[in-house]
């Protein structure tokens, strides 16, 4: 599905020819991801990242299988392991930092990916299975990173295994059962270890299939764009090949140098210096702490205090998991018409609270339990609730948007200035597309 | 009904939260968080630099022979090094033979099967072998150093905050209790046979100060052996245990970020040139 403008796939080597005949799958990539997929003409450098997701994926692949080969799953040499690895193996030193390094990226590339979304109200129709596709991506990855940081098995891997299935155990009557099936032990041991060896070797690949089902929900609608005005005919768009595989490949080309750089010269910035010493059940961090990824949503864990009704674990554990589940609800609970935040005065101000408001939470998410700290996640964990779930419902109800641009071609035009609309419709003619 | 159930989960989550900073807030301010020693005198790593600092840090092997002579001479004899085979010393200027006779003069042999009888005994250690851990087992390490393991130091500089300054720092951080100290925490006094480092995060360390006076080991390159310098070398050297690759990382690095600057230029330009008439 697409627009009617759309390129056609047409092969001219007798090669291509026979291979569209008995197996279109060049023809599936050109749709896709080439110049058979219009896509809007004033996408900005948000727009970048979803591609840098799909890039960070797959280096994460790539460097997980061949560490892999030099892990050792047992809980008495997975520690000395990675060590060989960064001692022995050719290149080892490399691979693991990229595959480190490379979760926060993976992460780091996918939090703007959702802000994004946030931004220019990409989860409103037609676009609400890409939304929800895109929420159980994000779950699947916190999993997969989740457990791919308890593999080598130092203090933070193992307490933070530790807390993390401590979550279940909050739960009434059950919960404690539940977190010993999950374990395979009391405590995490070699069994937790081998089956979250199993589970971080298959997640990714499960997260590949929902990416395919990602993009493919994506493509019949079309991608969004940061007026939200719908495409309205041609000279809105541009061919996803060769536009935007050349602003991808700039933009890839600004990932790799970031990724590259914290790679060779601050590997271990983003670690903990604790996950460098042997796990010890018998010995407890002073101060144990997630990723940084998982820090706001460990401060809304920490941030439920009172027991009422429930004690005041489970209550954190309700709130933690609801912070993330909620994003499932978001096209229903926004209901102004209009999508890009540009033109909604109030919401956006909401949402600029929103990133502080994160932001605080993953401070305080990762700084001292102290009273200043506690009351400052507080505060921060009821204004993400009330932003979710009371004031955006009322807001897209009140709010009275800004005047939106007829198209996207106006749009442009009025903020590029010059030329009718005639003279730039179709100057793609100029330029042959590389194929 | 989608809202005004979120709405009203919303709110009882929000609700939650602020009863909580209520109830934190007047805790704060009924029972205010008493001041530690801890909190009070513990004192972040000094600042001192090292040769494979920054992008462009490589060792010295110099200091890093220096500083193995010290582990040798004075670390080694409570702390194992268990991720370190002698022949990774030829990273650091050994050359074969001199790493041959390290590992065969080693004061601790590996444990190793008696070749005849099969029963358990130990042989001299050869350029393969990982150092040799000065005890037999942590029950042993505990019974000969009261009751306080010395961690293993081959990851040391990795696994504290500012590693090889806090190693530095450690080593020459000992000092009498300040009174100062005494005054204000009158419970706070060292217990017997731990000692007082600010450096350390609870003040109070199990470890005997292990450089005591100048002189303690004779460097061969003419160095002058100061308290300070060793300190200095064998944090250097505890540097490279920790990451023997950082050379090949930082060159590999310079490499890349190089190839990539000049990749981002032309992907640069190929973008421009695509758009070059297409406003947006």
């Amino acid at each position: 599905m697409s627009f009617p403008w759309a390129k056609h796939y047409e092969p001219k080597a007798p090669l291509m020819k026979w291979l569209d005949d008995r197996l279109p799958l060049p023809r599936f990539v050109y749709n896709a991801v080439g110049a058979g997929y219009p896509v809007p003409r004033n996408l900005n450098y948000f727009w970048n990242f979803g591609v840098l997701a799909g890039a960070a994926l797959a280096m994460q692949i790539v460097t997980g299988i061949v560490l892999a080969m030099h892990f050792s799953t047992d809980a008495n040499t997975a520690f000395t392991s990675v060590e060989s690895i960064m001692r022995d193996v050719n290149a080892g030193w490399f691979l693991r930092y990229a595959h480190a390094n490379g979760a926060s990226m993976f992460l780091a590339v996918v939090y703007i990916h959702i802000g994004r979304g946030l931004y220019y109200g990409s989860y409103k129709p037609p676009r609400e299975m890409v939304w929800l596709l895109g929420v159980v991506i994000f779950l699947l990855m916190m999993a997969t990173a989740f457990m791919g940081y308890v593999l080598p098995w130092g203090q933070m891997s193992f307490w933070g295994a530790q807390v993390i299935t401590g979550f279940f155990s909050a739960i009434p009557l059950v919960g404690e059962t539940i977190r010993v099936w999950l374990l395979g032990g009391y405590a995490p041991d070699a069994a937790a270890l081998n089956r979250f060896f199993s589970l971080h070797y298959l997640l990714p690949f499960v997260i590949l299939g929902v990416v395919i089902l990602h993009i493919w929900a994506l493509h019949i609608p079309g991608s969004n764009n940061p007026t939200g005005v719908e495409v309205k005919d041609e000279q809105d768009t541009v061919p996803f090949h060769p536009y935007y595989t050349a602003k991808d490949g700039f933009g890839l080309g600004v990932f790799l140098l970031i990724f590259a750089t914290i790679i060779f010269f601050a590997p271990n910035l983003l670690g903990h210096p604790d996950n460098y010493i042997q796990a010890n059940p018998l010995s407890t961090p002073a101060h144990i702490v997630p990723e940084w990824y998982f820090l706001p949503f460990y401060a809304i864990l920490k941030s439920f205090t009172i027991d009422f009704i429930m004690p005041a674990k489970l209550w954190g554990v309700l709130a933690m998991f609801g912070s993330i589940l909620l994003l499932f609800f978001l096209p229903w609970l926004d209901t102004s018409p209009v999508r890009s935040a540009n033109y909604r005065p109030v919401y956006r101000w909401f949402l600029v609270a929103l990133l502080v408001d994160v932001i605080i939470l993953g401070y305080v998410g990762g700084a001292e339990p102290i009273a200043r700290n506690i009351i400052m996640g507080q505060i921060a964990s009821a204004y993400y609730f009330l932003h979710f779930l009371v004031i955006l419902p009322i807001v897209s109800a009140m709010e009275r948007p800004r005047p939106l641009p007829n198209s996207i071609t106006e749009a442009v035009l009025a903020k590029r200035g010059g030329t009718a609309p005639t003279k730039t419709a179709m100057s793609g003619g100029a330029i042959a597309p590389a194929e | 009904m989608v809202r005004i159930i979120g709405g009203l989960v919303g709110l009882a989550f929000a609700v939650m939260a602020f009863v909580g900073f209520i109830s934190t807030t007047v805790g704060a301010i009924q029972e205010p968080a008493a001041p530690t020693a801890e909190h009070e005198f513990h004192e972040h790593p000094k600042d001192v630099r090292f040769a494979s600092d920054g992008p462009f840090g490589r060792f010295d092997n110099r200091q890093l022979q220096r500083g193995f002579q010290v582990f040798k001479e004075v670390c080694s004899a409570c702390h194992s090094l268990k991720l370190v085979a002698f022949r990774d010393l030829q990273q650091i200027g050994y050359s074969e033979a001199e790493v041959k006779a390290i590992a065969a003069q080693w004061a601790i042999e590996t444990p190793a099967p008696n070749p005849e009888t099969g029963e358990m005994a130990t042989r001299r250690n050869q350029p393969a072998d990982r150092f040799p851990a000065p005890f037999a087992n942590e029950i042993a390490a505990r019974a000969a150093n009261n009751n306080a393991v010395p961690p293993d130091l081959s990851l040391m500089t990795k696994a504290r905050h500012d590693g090889a300054a806090y190693v530095y720092s450690l080593l020459t951080g000992y000092q009498n209790q300040p009174a100062e100290l005494l005054r204000q925490f009158p419970d706070a006094r060292t217990p017997a046979g731990l000692h007082y480092n600010p450096y350390f995060p609870n003040l109070n360390l199990a470890m005997a100060p292990p450089l005591t006076s100048n002189g303690q080991v004779q460097y061969a390159d003419g160095t002058a052996p100061t308290i300070d310098n060793m300190a200095k070398d064998v944090a250097a050297f505890l540097v490279w245990t920790a990451e023997p690759k950082l050379q090949a990382r930082h060159a590999a690095g310079w490499a890349s970020v190089l190839f990539l600057v000049i990749f981002c230029f032309l992907t640069w330009g190929a973008y421009k040139s695509v758009w070059r008439d297409k406003k947006h």
